[in-house]
């Protein structure tokens, strides 16, 4: 499909879940925008100002954003309920992190110019085999798109090809990312064990700390954002969108129909892994460290709800879900900070039991009701969008 | 033959300079009565003589008081015999956790008030020491039990003279017990392995030797079986019998070894079991997926913790009320979740997940506002604590086995429920088809809420066990959730056989690899095995066939 | 010197304009090879669940471009064997061969499918949350790889193709509504649909007039039989009229194995066939 093409899928409302992103994405992009020249343009004091402070803090739910994409991309649209997405996103991040903290050089506590502080500490002479080449920002970038994406090829490969499904499948996920949080806890790996890495200076010669960089790399997560959100929005409408909503809905069926279901899903998993790397890659720099904590299950099944919160099987809803659900976190856990896992807990019953669509699919629900003077559409043959919109959910 | 020697130290004493003369006079005096003093007055001589003085009373003492004369001698030989100085009464001293207290050696009595100030050492040096030593190994000897015969005659081993020896040789005769007998053996043996004068003798004693599993035994043969020629007891026939008896003797250590490796793991495995076997009710028979569970056993564990609250003073009796106490409430929590959430997203696995996610996260921060963050303490009664020393290599850790013995005790009474009674027919009859179950008047709901609540009570009963075993903290459900799904899908869902072969199996596994990979990495290994394992074999170890299975 | 320009023309090889690379070629088929007139061969096939015998020493001919209706009593097999022949289940023993040069059981339920046989579900299968329409693109008959599909877009011949097929079965007025909505039958006919859109070559029809009217039920007869010829259709059916009303050739299967084959009328008057099946309805 050529460039064009894509974009009139875009524009075009064919009536495919995914709805309009167009609005969406320009309205993302026009907010960003004002919010850096607000950061850069006017006056600590002025009423206007948006802090650094609050750059970051966006910049970060931009990436908490993209990573909910990449697990609505899968479980929303292909029925895979992935418990280990966070995974993808921490690889990506150590990925990031490894540049970074090559970056420092001698500039850090031991002042030695080749290893980072944590292998002084260890008492390490040399640089472990994985490190090399990683000073290097288009390797590092090679490898926050490569290693997430090898992990979820052979994890998908392996999975979908022995037909391990739901429950199974989310558990099997669950236990990858457990596994592998188990394993960089360790300081034999050689990721800085327990602290992960931090205390990073630059990037590509930019100073972490100065304003400028800080907008950059906000504007550039939600410029990735946007990216992603196009792509999946292409790859959802086009007759591959169809096949994915298919294996989510009757996966035998699909296959019976002649299409080699695995091989999609695998492609899909990969995919959507590379989402939640670049994620990750983004988020390190921003919020300054990774550790092994970002592995852990509880991080995985968070991202869940912020889907499901804004109603899965709709783009929008998972940006718009990881979005609300993340500022409410901030807001809550400055009150109350013991309150957040009873609100949180509350939130995955409440959203599972009377919100089964998300925000979106209440919306689409309340704009149906409203424009009740229409016959209603359910049921007749010239349906409006509104049933579509309820058929993405389901 | 003993009121020679403590009539030969008695003139040895009266030999003493002339500054102790009027003192050993006092005592010359005394000492016809010495047969007919009393204990009490015996143990008062103690403060008053000196070092050299000390054996006569000491004789006298072992001969009256014999057994009961144990504690007094063991604690002067440990050097923690005092008296007060202000009324020459003589106590013990206990140092239990840097608290000091002093006790009447002959009544237990506790003495309070007591600082280091107010007491005095009755000071012992090396030859009272080794008189002490072989007094208690004699009394020990004579004892009328075989087991502190065996011990005394073990605890000699390290120290083998001409007279513990002769002690032996004199017992052994009339020993009847076989245990004790071997046991005497053993250091006659190892005596003879090491003052023997022929190589005949020594051979014969390594072939006494080769069976055995004393430390000390492995470490006089090993010292002959490395034995450098140019030594002057080195005879090339013993230095190798003694090598063969020691590889003989390694390869049962090894096997114990192995054997203990099996124990650890099947401890582990029952605590796998006991995890997973709620779930693979929950899970396996209901097809329902509860992420909560882990907060189950959490909720069992605080439950005994709440108990032993509550009685402090009955720690013994604690476990036998937390058992049935965490049976209830994490049924009675399960049941909740059941009618209030789980119901009603039937059909929705994925859904349900989720749900249940979120009630853990909900009763996590519950116990961490209402209790603490903080781990909590649950003690063992002390019938769980301790060791059951099979051999001197092998030693059974009594709360794990007790654990163990639990664990298979409740999955044979889960087995019997669900095969035997009518609740289990109906649960089965439900699980596999809800409407033609409901079409027969099985009241489908009711069973729901009970199987859940079944599984979940188990959980709070696994909570009882884990609480023996780890720290009880808000986190304890998280850490074994995973592996219990684990243990659920490796065996199979829906069958509780193959729940029971993949949590030992696991356990197993797991303590095998963890001395060579380490702990951390056997755990992923395992995990990843599983992962594997899936991919062949998507339905587990034993999986439930037929239509109804897909 | 030499070996550059040999690079070079290895190099020029490769990025060919004209031609994809080898590895996105999707897999060749292979075509079927009918020259003995025999399109599907079932030998000795055997399989048991739990013991259970579903299949016992089964075999059957299906001759290219023939209509065969298979009739059998409840749990006779009929299913079991069309299970079988599309790769969802793996016989114990046995052997099924497409044409006389294809086995299928060394094939996958999707690759089955592509060899060009389709199937109409016992109970109607149609994916609900999307429309008719796009149930009709997806059954497709087209490359049915993930690049294939990702950059594909409907050719008009292909849009005529839907157009068409929807005015066979009647549902051009809910071509945007969602399949899930549609009513029993309407489904059924949306199978059959899928399945026309496949242009398959041999055609596994389950039960494919339970739940309509008798008006449909004929048009659905004429259906089938106009299909037949340049197709081969195996069609289980309990409807007797509807079976007497389009078969050729009758095969009842029995506990797992043919009991019977030959005309309606013959089958009709087969002892074993009265004493075990018809005997019970007559
Ligand atoms: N996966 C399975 N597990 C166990 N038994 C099965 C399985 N599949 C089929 N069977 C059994 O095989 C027998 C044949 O079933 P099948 O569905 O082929 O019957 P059928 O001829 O299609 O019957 P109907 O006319 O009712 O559709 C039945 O007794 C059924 O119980
Ligand atoms: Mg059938």
């Amino acid at each position: 499909m050529s460039t064009s093409g894509m974009l009139q899928s875009v524009f075009k409302d064919r009536g495919q879940p995914g709805g309009r992103v167009m609005p969406f994405v320009i309205i993302l992009l026009v907010v960003t925008v004002l919010a850096s020249a607000l950061n850069l343009l006017t006056p600590e004091g002025s009423a206007l100002h948006v802090s650094t402070y609050t750059i970051t803090l966006l910049g970060k739910y931009l990436c908490y954003a993209m990573l909910a994409l990449a697990v609505d991309v899968v479980w929303g649209y292909c029925g895979i309920l992935s418990l280990g997405h966070g995974a993808f996103f921490a690889l990506g991040g150590y990925a990031m992190g490894m540049y970074l903290m090559r970056q420092i050089g001698d500039r850090g506590v031991y002042g030695n110019p080749l290893l980072p502080d944590f292998m002084v500490f260890l008492d390490w002479q040399e640089l472990p085999w994985f490190w090399l080449g990683m000073d290097q920002f288009w390797v590092a970038m090679i490898m926050v798109l490569l290693v997430p994406g090898v992990l979820a090829y052979v994890f998908g490969f392996l999975a979908f090809r022995s037909r391990v499904t739901g429950v199974y499948l989310s558990i099997m996920t669950q236990a990858l990312t457990y596994a592998l949080m188990l394993a960089f806890f360790r300081n034999e790996m050689g990721f800085g064990g327990n602290n992960g890495l931090t205390d990073f200076k630059d990037i590509l010669g930019f100073d972490l700390q100065s304003d400028t960089t800080r907008i950059v790399l906000f504007l550039l997560t939600a410029g990735f954002l946007c990216a992603a959100l196009l792509t999946s929005h292409w790859i959802m409408n086009s007759r591959m969108g169809k096949v994915i909503l298919a294996v989510r809905d009757s996966e035998a069926r699909t296959r019976f129909i002649g299409y080699k279901t695995e091989t999609y899903k695998v492609w899909l998993f990969v995919y959507s892994a590379v989402i939640a790397a670049i994620a990750g890659a983004l988020y390190v720099p921003q919020v300054g460290i990774i550790n092994p904590g970002e592995f852990s299950p509880i991080n995985s099944i968070e991202v869940v709800i912020w889907v499901a919160v804004g109603g899965r099987g709709t783009l929008i809803g998972a940006v718009v879900g990881a979005l609300l659900v993340n500022y409410a976190k901030t807001r809550f856990t400055a009150i109350l900070p013991e309150g957040w896992l009873f609100m949180l807990g509350a939130l995955f019953v409440l959203v599972t039991l009377y919100l089964p669509k998300g925000l979106i699919g209440l919306y689409s629900q309340l704009k149906q009701q409203l424009g009740a003077g229409k016959p209603a559409a359910a049921g007749t043959g010239k349906s409006s969008s509104a049933a579509k919109t309820e058929g993405a959910g389901a | 033959m003993k009121q020679i020697l403590c009539i030969s130290l008695w003139l040895m004493g009266c030999l003493m300079p002339a500054v102790s003369y009027s003192e050993t006079l006092t005592d010359a005096l005394e000492s016809p009565a010495a047969t007919t003093r009393t204990v009490p007055e015996l143990v008062q001589e103690l403060t008053e003589k000196s070092l050299t003085q000390a054996v006569p009373v000491l004789e006298a003492l072992e001969q009256q008081g014999g057994e009961e004369m144990l504690p007094l001698f063991r604690t002067m030989l440990n050097g923690d015999l005092y008296y007060v100085k202000d009324t020459s009464q003589v106590v013990g001293k206990t140092d239990t956790a840097g608290e000091e207290s002093y006790a009447d050696i002959l009544t237990k009595a506790a003495v309070t008030g007591l600082g280091s100030r107010d007491v005095k050492k009755i000071r012992v040096n090396n030859t009272l020491r080794s008189y002490l030593r072989n007094a208690i190994a004699r009394i020990q000897l004579s004892s009328a039990n075989p087991h502190s015969r065996e011990q005394a005659v073990l605890s000699l081993l390290s120290e083998l003279d001409n007279d513990t020896v002769g002690q032996i040789r004199e017992a052994r005769a009339n020993e009847s017990v076989e245990e004790v007998q071997q046991a005497m053996d053993l250091a006659l043996a190892m005596y003879a392995l090491d003052q023997g004068s022929s190589d005949i003798e020594k051979l014969d004693a390594v072939e006494g030797l080769a069976g055995s599993l004393q430390p000390e035994a492995r470490n006089m043969l090993r010292k002959y079986a490395e034995m450098e020629p140019d030594h002057a007891d080195y005879s090339a026939r013993v230095s190798a019998a003694a090598a063969k008896a020691l590889e003989r003797i390694q390869e049962k250590v090894e096997f114990y070894g192995f054997i203990d490796q099996l124990f650890f793991g099947l401890s582990l495995g029952s605590v796998l079991l006991l995890a997973a076997i709620g779930l693979a009710i929950t899970f396996g028979v209901m097809g329902v997926i509860n992420m909560a569970h882990g907060e189950m056993i959490m909720l069992g564990a605080y439950t005994t913790y709440v108990i032993q609250q509550l009685m402090p003073n009955h720690i013994d009796l604690s476990i036998w009320i937390a058992i049935p106490a965490a049976f209830v409430v994490s049924g009675l929590v399960g049941v909740a979740i059941e009618r209030g959430v789980i119901r009603h997203l039937h059909g929705r696995p994925l859904e349900t997940l989720l749900a249940t996610f979120g009630i853990s996260l909900f009763l996590q921060q519950l116990v961490r506002t209402v209790i603490s963050p903080q781990n909590v303490p649950v003690s063992t009664p002390d019938w769980m604590a301790g060791t059951l020393q099979i051999n001197p290599v092998w030693s059974l850790t009594l709360n794990r086995l007790y654990i163990l013995a639990f664990a298979l005790l409740v999955f044979f009474a889960l087995l019997i429920i669900l095969k035997k009674t009518n609740l289990g027919l109906n649960v089965r009859a439900v699980s596999q088809n809800r409407a033609m179950a409901r079409a027969m008047g099985v009241r489908s709901d009711r069973v729901d809420a009970m199987t859940f609540g079944l599984g979940s009570g188990i959980a709070g009963i696994a909570g009882v066990a884990l609480s023996q075993l780890t720290n009880v903290g808000p986190n304890l459900g998280q850490s074994y959730i995973i592996d219990s799904f684990m243990v659920v899908v490796f065996g199979g869902v829906g069958n509780l056989w193959g729940t029971l072969v993949a949590a030992f199996s696991l356990g197993i596994a797991n303590k095998f690899l963890e001395p060579v990979t380490g702990a951390v990495l056997a755990s992923i290994l395992v995990l990843v095995f599983i992962i594997l394992f899936i991919q062949k074999r998507p339905k587990g170890l034993f999986p439930q066939k037929g239509r109804a299975a897909e | 010197m030499n070996m550059i320009t040999e690079r070079a023309d290895q190099a020029r090889e490769f990025f060919r304009p004209d031609q994809v690379w080898p590895f996105l070629v999707p897999p060749q088929q292979q075509s079927v090879d009918v020259s003995k007139q025999v399109l599907l061969y079932i030998e000795g096939v055997n399989l048991s669940f739990d013991g259970f015998k579903a299949l016992n020493n089964l075999n059957l001919y299906i001759n290219d471009g023939e209509l065969r209706c298979l009739i059998g009593a409840n749990g006779a097999g009929k299913t079991t064997l069309m299970d079988v022949v599309t790769g969802k289940t793996r016989p114990d023993t046995g052997s099924v061969y497409f044409g006389s040069n294809i086995n299928l059981l060394e094939h996958s339920e999707d690759e089955i499918a592509q060899l060009g046989i389709g199937r109409k579900f016992q109970k109607p299968t149609v994916f609900e949350a999307q429309t008719v329409f796009d149930n009709l693109e997806l059954a497709l008959k087209s490359n049915k790889g993930v690049i294939a599909t990702l950059l594909s877009r409907l050719s008009p011949t292909e849009l005529l193709r839907i157009d068409e097929v929807l005015q066979i079965i009647g549902l051009q007025d809910q071509r945007f509504m969602l399949a899930g909505a549609l009513s029993h039958g309407q489904k059924q006919w949306l199978e059959i649909g899928m399945l026309l859109m496949a242009d398959p070559r041999l055609l596994l029809v389950d039960e494919p007039v339970a739940g309509m009217t008798p008006q449909e039920t004929e048009r659905t007869a004429e259906l089938l039989t106009s299909l037949a010829g340049e197709r081969t259709v195996i069609v289980v059916e309990h409807d007797m009229e509807f079976v007497r009303s389009i078969a050729r050739t009758v095969t009842v299967l029995h506990q797992g194995s043919v009991l019977a084959e030959g005309s309606m009328d013959q089958v009709q008057n087969n002892k074993d066939v009265i004493e075990v099946y018809l005997g019970e309805e007559a």
